[in-house]
């Protein structure tokens, strides 16, 4: 009887935590996963493809993306804290770490505009050979979604605005957009590394 | 005890676990920078390098900051997860082989 009620109450938390709105979320980066994968597919086949065009040595530079990548490394972490905070319900603690992974996220997308910037002033633009073109819709599919990410984080963060603690919605709003953001982390381990590392061999 | 539950569940991890993540994806991340930059090995050594560091880095991502286990709660996320994963190999490895093959054939390059 006693096991009984334990197992029962075990499954209520069980349920109560395990949100079908995460999962749903869950399956929408699963197909996300696809997308890139296909930008990877395509990136993969036309990497030689320079049309008498810059090669990677030439238009990659390698210390931007190292820096590029420690920001997104350290805005993933700023979040977990975040959460760590969201789930103690300290509501300001958790606001002041958003914001934190804001600021890296803008510095990113900052680092990132300027990268393209520069090389479709030289003259590199995603017209100048499929090798570009592949990379441009790559990086900036990738960077999209930052730029989504970070929109959507500005709406938490002016969501949660003077609240004293957080409801179950509000944490699962919080969640969905952890995994958003590591998952976009993941992404980028494999773009610096199969993009701009592979490209400067 | 109810947070002891809920990190092993839909999980959240501690302060502990995102700095061992994030120690660990810095010294990987450190490790491809380096390799390439060194100039260590041969391109298609240093290649096949950085595309291990880079598995095992996302492998380190995925338990430490998106808290994937092998928990029941987490039974349909890994689920779905390995089919993705799957349809991503195929999809990625199998352009490869045909474009490669189209492109030998045709004589392109």
């Amino acid at each position: 009887m006693a096991q009984n009620m334990t197992a029962d109450a075990a499954h209520a938390h069980d349920e109560h935590h395990e949100s079908p709105v995460v999962f749903g979320f869950w399956l929408y980066l699963m197909t996300d996963c696809i997308i890139f994968g296909t930008l990877f597919a395509v990136f993969a086949v036309l990497r030689d493809q320079f049309a008498g065009g810059p090669t990677g040595h030439e238009v990659f530079e390698l210390s931007g993306v190292g820096i590029e990548t420690a920001i997104l490394l350290f805005s993933s972490i700023t979040y977990g804290f975040g959460m760590i905070a969201a789930h103690e319900n300290k509501v300001s603690t958790m606001r002041t770490w958003l914001g934190v992974t804001f600021l890296l996220g803008l510095g990113f997308l900052f680092m990132e505009i300027r990268e393209f910037s520069h090389m479709i002033a030289e003259g590199n633009g995603p017209d100048r050979s499929a090798f570009l073109s592949a990379f441009f819709t790559l990086v900036g599919t990738h960077g999209l979604h930052v730029t989504c990410g970070l929109l959507w984080m500005a709406v938490l963060l002016f969501q949660t605005a003077g609240k004293t603690e957080l409801n179950e919605r509000m944490i699962g709003k919080l969640t969905c957009l952890s995994l958003f953001w590591h998952f976009l982390d993941i992404v980028w381990i494999c773009v610096f590394t199969f993009v701009y590392l592979m490209g400067v061999l | 005890m109810a947070d002891h539950i809920s990190s092993s569940g839909e999980g959240h991890g501690s302060v502990g676990s995102y700095l061992t993540g994030f120690v660990l994806a810095v010294i990987l991340t450190v490790a491809a920078f380096g390799l390439v930059m060194s100039h260590a090995m041969s391109p298609s050594a240093t290649g096949g390098a950085i595309a291990l560091l880079a598995v095992v880095q996302i492998v380190v991502h995925l338990i430490y900051f998106l808290h994937m286990n092998g928990s029941s709660e987490q039974r349909w996320n890994v689920m779905a997860f390995t089919f993705t994963v799957l349809s991503v190999l195929v999809l990625v490895a199998g352009t490869m082989f045909i474009m490669h093959d189209t492109s030998i054939n045709m004589m392109s390059r």
